[in-house]
């Protein structure tokens, strides 16, 4: 197999675009009956940041992601991506227009190798018709070969997971299912990249290389990503601005540093009490 | 033991037949299929066409049950669409065999998107239940448009033919069949090398995280709808021409069950599946002749249940490889395969 | 119009109908309690309707010793039917289930064909031949009795549902599986019951429907019938079933009454698109995303 030294990843460093917001959430409600599962949250995602939604379990962080991504339909409030109001548009449309996602419990095609499971990402950018795709000729075959290539050079090469390329997915462990689920999300060439708890059942190993390679996302192939995670370490070390909701409202955002330290933000977690001890909890999830 | 099956680049990888040795069985194939009416009587030819007609037919349900996992219980009605626009065509127009087919394929596949307009909506069971109720609808059609299907008494049709040469018997409407099928496969396994097919597997496995790449589900639900409903139509088409009188009754819901059962116990999501499985279906009856043939001079009863035993042996294969081999025959295939490429090393 | 023969018509429809009612019952309470759709459902009235025959004429034992013999032979079936292809199924996705059940059509058509051959038979006459008049309606004996007994039928069974303990457990475990079995409600056997009961339910079913059209092979075609019904009235709701069952009787009868005997079949799958179209979870179904 051919994947000699591809030195330099094409993609090119991002331009500076700090500042610039390309996904914000505008005063979003959702509620299931009477349930409210989320209160007027607003937040934005600087373009190039890495940047985090944490809280405890029920606090609506699915369902915040389930939004954005336009699985729920918000009963108020919108949801901007690229400047433009996505509310009324339709899940694979935001696919199209470069919103990527993971799911919590690994969303891959179990019946599929992991070849065909990143293959699938690119979906929405390739516009083989039914009669090339029947018998196969010219413009079919150029994209397969085209995808195939840029599939390996760049995304299986960089997630190192060129020994499982043709395994089938059921196969696999949790931690490599979620590699290749990244992958099939790289390959959907996102602006955005939405991770739901990336690194939830993993070992310390495991949680590592995710987390290098989130970091590798954002500064070698300039995708912003926007996360939803538990592990307070990794939320610490790698977002650049960390959203904290409970009840389905957002209690405080700001640096990782001072939503770490917001009372509210442990007593969200932790229920109120000794503030001081449990800070020191925090500081060792580092 | 398989070895040496490195490759230059990346196409070579991505070819349907990656090995030297898949090529030159396909070649071996290829001759074969052209030497067979030289070298076969006018019984075997008849039962070679009729396993392709049932393996297009078969191809194209799996496409859309096993492929897609959309149920369908309407494929032998869909065939009847395909059939009946064939004798209809070539009774009054006298139009060319292959515009025939091609009409009746498109025509089948326009009435496959109307029955699959409720997929949105409705899944599963509910799904296979508007295919029975299209099967229904679709038969009253064939049995009281009489001005158009003959009614009751059906239609015949003349034969095809090919360079003023009437194609009447078996091994001359082989040269029709043959390679109708034999191109249809091969753009059923072209599907799924792109996007198209791959859309449909994710469909398949899960609707919802399909969407979340940019799968439009009701576009591509709908597409799988079409392209078996061609296959359908073709299949159809190649019967009438085969057998030159439909009726309505040429096309019953045991016959879309016999599709469904060719691709369970074939395997399902699997173009060998669906071969291996029309095969296998097909001959059980052909099987079964046999051994009544054997047992008919001790049991001499054993001719009036053939029919009914093959009935029981239907739905017992379907019943057996749901239980015990749910991938059908082709994993079996597959594990004899794998069984050769590591041998003398055990698995 | 001639209202006499309109009303005629219409309480041939209800009889009709309360025979759907039943069938669909027995076809509900599968679905309900174990989540499989079973497309042998007019395979299984027929099996009971000929094992009736077999007893009746093959044995010659007197009718009523023969119908509650066909009932527990039937019954008997379903238990073994379902201890033998639908148990080692359980987990298995609903698509496969589904298929294994049109496997069993097929196996009992076949079966039913190499004992009793395939040609249409009728029954014993049992159902007293009086004509009964409602007002002045006539209304055919064999159709007015099976009403009345698929009545009795359908009544018993909801009284025994709603309060006997074997139906509370089957209550629960069509509510939550999992939660039943945590419950100490022995799950299997809840399914073993409930394809015994449904067998049951159904043998009498296809005895009755064989009582007034004579029994054949290709009976299971009236399983498609009752299908549209339990599609109709919601696959899991019981009220749905009777509701659907009758009035799809009634459609189906004024169809063949005023268009002819072929439109029969066509008027009620059309009615079945229509619901599929405009409430495809039936008029009384849960509305819930199937995976299937």
């Amino acid at each position: 197999m051919q994947t000699t030294e591809v030195s330099s990843l094409t993609t090119s460093p991002p331009p500076t675009l700090a500042g610039q917001e390309i996904l914000s959430v505008d005063g979003l409600s959702l509620s299931f009956g009477g349930v409210k599962a989320l209160q007027h949250v607003s937040f934005s995602v600087e373009e190039g940041s890495v940047t985090s939604v944490i809280g405890p379990n029920g606090a609506g962080k699915t369902s915040l992601f389930n939004s954005i991504s336009g699985f729920y339909t918000p009963s108020e409030g919108n949801v901007n991506f690229l400047g433009k109001n996505v509310n009324k548009i339709a899940p694979p449309d935001r696919a199209a227009m470069g919103m990527a996602r993971t799911f919590q419990n690994i969303a891959l095609f179990k019946g599929m190798t992991v070849l065909d499971n990143i293959k699938l990402g690119r979906h929405a950018h390739l516009k083989t018709n039914i009669l090339e795709a029947l018998f196969y000729f010219g413009p079919a075959q150029r994209t397969e070969a085209a995808l195939r290539r840029e599939i390996e050079e760049k995304i299986i090469d960089f997630l190192e997971i060129d020994h499982i390329r043709n395994s089938s997915v059921g196969a696999l462990s949790y931690g490599l299912q979620k590699r290749v689920e990244l992958a099939r999300a790289l390959a959907m060439q996102p602006k955005i990249l939405l991770l739901d708890e990336p690194v939830a059942g993993m070992n310390r190993e495991e949680t590592e290389d995710m987390a290098r390679f989130i970091l590798d996302v954002k500064e070698e192939w300039g995708v912003t990503v926007l996360m939803v995670e538990h592990d307070m370490g990794l939320v610490m070390d790698i977002s650049d601005h960390v959203v904290c909701l409970n009840f389905g409202q957002v209690i405080t955002q700001g640096l990782p540093d001072e939503v770490q330290g917001h009372p509210d933000v442990i007593s969200a977690y932790l229920g109120s009490g000794d503030v001081t001890a449990l800070r020191k909890k925090f500081k060792e999830g580092r | 033991m398989r070895i040496g099956t490195a490759k230059e680049n990346y196409t070579a990888d991505e070819a349907l037949f990656d090995t030297n040795i898949q090529r030159g069985w396909m070649i071996a194939l290829m001759i074969a299929l052209f030497a067979l009416p030289f070298m076969t009587g006018q019984y075997a030819i008849y039962l070679v066409c009729l396993v392709m007609i049932n393996i297009v037919s078969t191809t194209g349900l799996n496409i859309l049950t096993g492929f897609t996992g959309l149920v369908s219980l309407g494929q032998a009605a869909f065939m009847g669409v395909g059939a009946y626009t064939v004798a209809i065509m070539e009774i009054n127009l006298g139009t060319p065999f292959l515009l025939n087919l091609l009409i009746a394929g498109s025509g089948a596949a326009l009435v496959g998107i109307v029955v699959g307009l409720p997929s949105l909506r409705v899944k599963g069971l509910y799904l296979a239940i508007a295919t029975i109720a299209a099967s229904v609808i679709l038969h009253f059609i064939f049995a009281n448009w009489t001005s158009m299907t003959g009614g009751v008494s059906g239609l015949s049709m003349p034969p095809a033919s090919l360079f003023g040469l009437e194609l009447v018997q078996p091994d001359q409407v082989y040269w029709i069949i043959m390679p109708i099928t034999v191109l249809m496969l091969f753009g059923a396994a072209n599907l799924f090398r792109t996007r198209i097919g791959r859309a449909f597997i994710a469909i398949r496995d899960r609707d919802i995280s399909a969407e979340v790449l940019g799968i439009r589900l009701l576009r591509f639900k709908l597409l799988s709808f079409a392209i078996s409903s061609f296959y359908a139509g073709v299949a159809g088409g190649l019967w009438a021409y085969f057998f030159r009188v439909i009726t309505p009754e040429s096309f019953p819901l045991l016959m879309s069950i016999f599709f469904l059962a060719a691709i369970i116990v074939g395997g399902m999501g699997s173009i060998l599946g669906g071969i291996l499985g029309a095969t296998f279906m097909t001959m059980v009856p052909e099987i079964l002749k046999m051994m009544v043939g054997v047992l008919s001079p001790i049991w001499p009863d054993a001719v009036a249940v053939m029919s009914p035993v093959r009935v029981v042996v239907f739905g017992a294969l379907i019943i057996f490889f749901l239980i015990f081999e749910p991938d059908g025959l082709a994993e079996i295939w597959r594990n004899i395969r794998r069984f050769f490429h590591l041998w003398p090393f055990k698995t | 119009m001639d209202w006499l023969f309109f009303s005629e018509i219409g309480l041939a429809g209800i009889g009709t109908g309360g025979l759907y009612a039943v069938s669909g019952l027995a076809f509900v309470l599968i679905y309900k309690a174990t989540r499989v759709v079973n497309m042998a459902i007019g395979e299984m009235m027929m099996m009971g309707a000929y094992i009736f025959i077999g007893f009746s004429v093959g044995l010659a034992l007197p009718v009523w010793a023969s119908i509650p013999l066909a009932v527990i032979v039937s019954g008997i079936m379903g238990g073994v039917i379902e201890r033998a292809i639908i148990r080692p199924m359980l987990g298995e996705n609903a698509i496969s289930v589904f298929m294994v059940t049109i496997g069993l059509g097929s196996v009992l058509v076949g079966l039913v064909e190499i004992i009793w051959g395939a040609d249409p038979r009728r029954l014993i006459e049992f159902v007293p031949s009086d004509p009964i008049f409602i007002g002045e309606a006539y209304l055919s004996p064999k159709v007015g009795y099976s009403f009345a007994v698929a009545a009795v039928i359908v009544g018993l069974f909801l009284v025994i549902f709603r309060t006997w303990r074997g139906g509370v457990a089957l209550r629960a475990t069509a509510g939550d599986q999992a939660a039943a079995y945590s419950m100490g409600i022995n799950v299997p056997k809840v399914f073993s019951l409930v394809w015994i009961i449904a067998a049951m339910i159904a043998a009498v079913a296809g005895i009755l429907v064989g009582s007034i059209g004579g029994v054949s092979p290709n009976m299971g075609v009236y399983g498609l019938s009752v299908l549209v019904v339990v599609i109709i009235g919601g696959l899991d709701s019981l009220l749905g079933a009777l509701i659907a069952g009758i009035f799809v009787g009634l459609i189906e009868t004024y169809a063949g009454a005023f268009l002819g005997g072929e439109y029969k079949m066509l008027a009620t799958f059309s009615l079945l698109v229509f619901v599929l179209i405009v409430r495809p979870y039936g008029l009384f179904g849960t509305h819930e995303i199937e995976r299937l």
